[in-house]
């Protein structure tokens, strides 16, 4: 057994209490000259916060190590739009076959008189014509692009698919400006005859006589319904056409941010426009006894303005 | 399978650019194109710091997500790799990327988009391996040839590493705990005044 003398053990105990003082004033020291951050955990925040810095590689947003909004493109464009647009193009097409069914197009009351009255000078119908084929276009190759990997590549293969893709993106981009020449002549030319009236909003009350069983409402040369698709028509037209631009020339110096944007709001838009458009087609053609012709030769029988645009009517037999 | 990693330690990478003119090189990429990039943050401050980034090869890569062609696949080594046949040069890709990878040649008229070009972590395409064709379209195919990408095999501080993610994960854990909190470099807080400057 060992034991230590009293005067060994209080030299332990002093030399323990030295040591213990000197590791607290060490720890101490430390602690206060220590920088409390951690540089490394600085450095990453700085670059999940998107910081630019400097490269020697200048080609458009190289100087950002992260860009966190590339994600967050992705998800509107593969979740939302991608997967929400054809059920908006197919739900009004199943609405307007179902109001083709229940309700049916607005047939002609009397038997047509033969007499044939001028609606649409030939300017108007080819910029009708002109802007409308460009649509039916840029319609097509814009869904195709949207839609096309998973509509067209399980049908058709890669091959096939990126082939028929490549040329839809170079006549895409090459009609676009083309079209919004169109829209905005359009718009020029007819938005005189477009300015909504009082009467406008009673056409609407009754989608001019096409339901319920009143009498028809009055109407100048452009009904209610017509005056909505051209100013909806101006509107899209104007937004496609400008988000368009915007992705078509990447020679502005607009950043890649500024084109994810305008893709989003170019692609809704379009779909938007294209829903839309179905309700323009169907009126014209199968929607309205006689209208189609108004707008292919020009124009329209005596009993057809007599029912759908009686004031105009008027006005022109007045003239005669 | 290897999985195939990129790390760049920022402890050692000096910005020299050397990984972006030895990819450059290597595969004979067209001007105006870099498939890797320095960037360099706090550039002249305290705490500068400096990483060499090109195509991570994403597990779930955004540009494949939003390719309208479905051009890109993952070989059984985690690289993502692209088919330049079918790319249709749309730019989504580059809207997706979050690291800046997707390159295109900007000298054509309107600066219409051609063919995508990307970093392909020297594994070529689809093409037969180290065909001419393949050259042509990706540059070196140095996977098939049994060796590492360019960029990390020349770095000249090791910063950059690639290779199969455990190894790289290994070499890289190694550093950290023998550096621990510190810089890499002995004596470096001590020239760079690491705490003293902190107030």
């Amino acid at each position: 057994m060992i034991t230590l003398s009293k005067n060994r053990l209080n030299g332990y105990l002093t030399l323990g209490a030295v040591l213990l003082f000197l590791l607290g004033c060490a720890v101490y020291l430390q602690a206060n000259g220590a920088d409390p951050s951690n540089p490394r955990a600085d450095f990453w925040r700085m670059v999940r916060s998107g910081a630019p810095g400097y490269t020697a590689v200048s080609s458009q947003g190289h100087s950002v190590l992260i860009h966190n909004d590339g994600e967050n493109w992705r998800e509107i464009r593969n979740i939302l739009i991608i997967d929400l647009s054809p059920w908006i193009l197919g739900l009004t097409l199943v609405a307007m076959g179902l109001f083709h069914l229940i309700v049916g197009g607005d047939k002609l009351e009397e038997p047509r008189s033969g007499v044939m009255i001028t609606r649409y000078s030939l300017g108007d119908r080819l910029l009708h014509w002109y802007t409308a084929l460009l649509f039916i276009i840029m319609a097509v190759t814009g869904l195709s692009l949207l839609l096309g990997r998973a509509g067209l590549i399980p049908i058709f293969g890669h091959v096939a698919v990126a082939s028929y893709l490549s040329i839809a993106k170079l006549v895409h981009n090459w009609a676009g400006p083309l079209f919004l020449a169109g829209v905005i002549l359009e718009f020029f030319a007819w938005a005189g005859n477009n300015i909504p009236g009082k009467r406008d909003f009673e056409w609407f009350k009754s989608m001019g006589g096409m339901i319920g069983s009143g009498p028809r409402p009055h109407t100048g040369k452009i009904n209610g319904g017509e005056k909505a698709w051209f100013w909806l028509m101006i509107l899209f037209g104007a937004t496609v056409g400008v988000t368009g631009v915007i992705l078509d020339f990447p020679i502005w110096g607009q950043e890649r941010f500024t084109m994810q944007v305008s893709h989003v709001i170019h692609a809704t838009a379009a779909v938007l426009f294209v829903a839309a458009s179905f309700g323009h087609m169907y009126m014209g053609t199968l929607g309205s006894e006689g209208a189609f012709e108004g707008m292919w030769r020009g124009k329209v029988d005596k009993v057809w303005a007599k029912q759908h645009a009686d004031l105009w009517y008027e006005k022109v037999a007045g003239e005669e | 399978m290897a999985r195939m990693k990129f790390l760049c330690d920022t402890e050692r990478c000096i910005e020299c650019n050397g990984c972006v003119t030895a990819c450059n090189n290597e595969h004979d990429v067209p001007e105006g194109i870099n498939r890797r990039h320095v960037v360099t943050l706090k550039d002249g401050e305290y705490g500068e710091k400096s990483m060499s980034v090109a195509c991570m090869h994403c597990t779930d890569a955004p540009c494949a997500a939003v390719c309208p062609v479905d051009c890109f696949y993952t070989t059984p080594d985690g690289i993502v790799l692209h088919d330049k046949d079918l790319c249709i040069g749309c730019g989504y890709c580059f809207y997706a990327c979050p690291f800046g990878a997707p390159q295109f040649e900007e000298q054509n008229i309107f600066a219409a988009r051609t063919k995508m070009d990307k970093c392909t972590f020297c594994a070529g395409g689809p093409p037969p391996d180290n065909s001419a064709e393949e050259y042509r379209q990706y540059g070196r195919n140095r996977i098939a040839e049994g060796k590492l990408p360019l960029c990390a095999e020349m770095c000249s501080t090791k910063a950059l590493l690639a290779g199969d993610g455990s190894i790289v994960s290994d070499i890289y854990r190694q550093r950290v705990v023998r550096r621990g909190g510190r810089p890499d470099t002995w004596g470096w807080d001590t020239a760079y005044d690491f705490k003293g400057s902190k107030e």
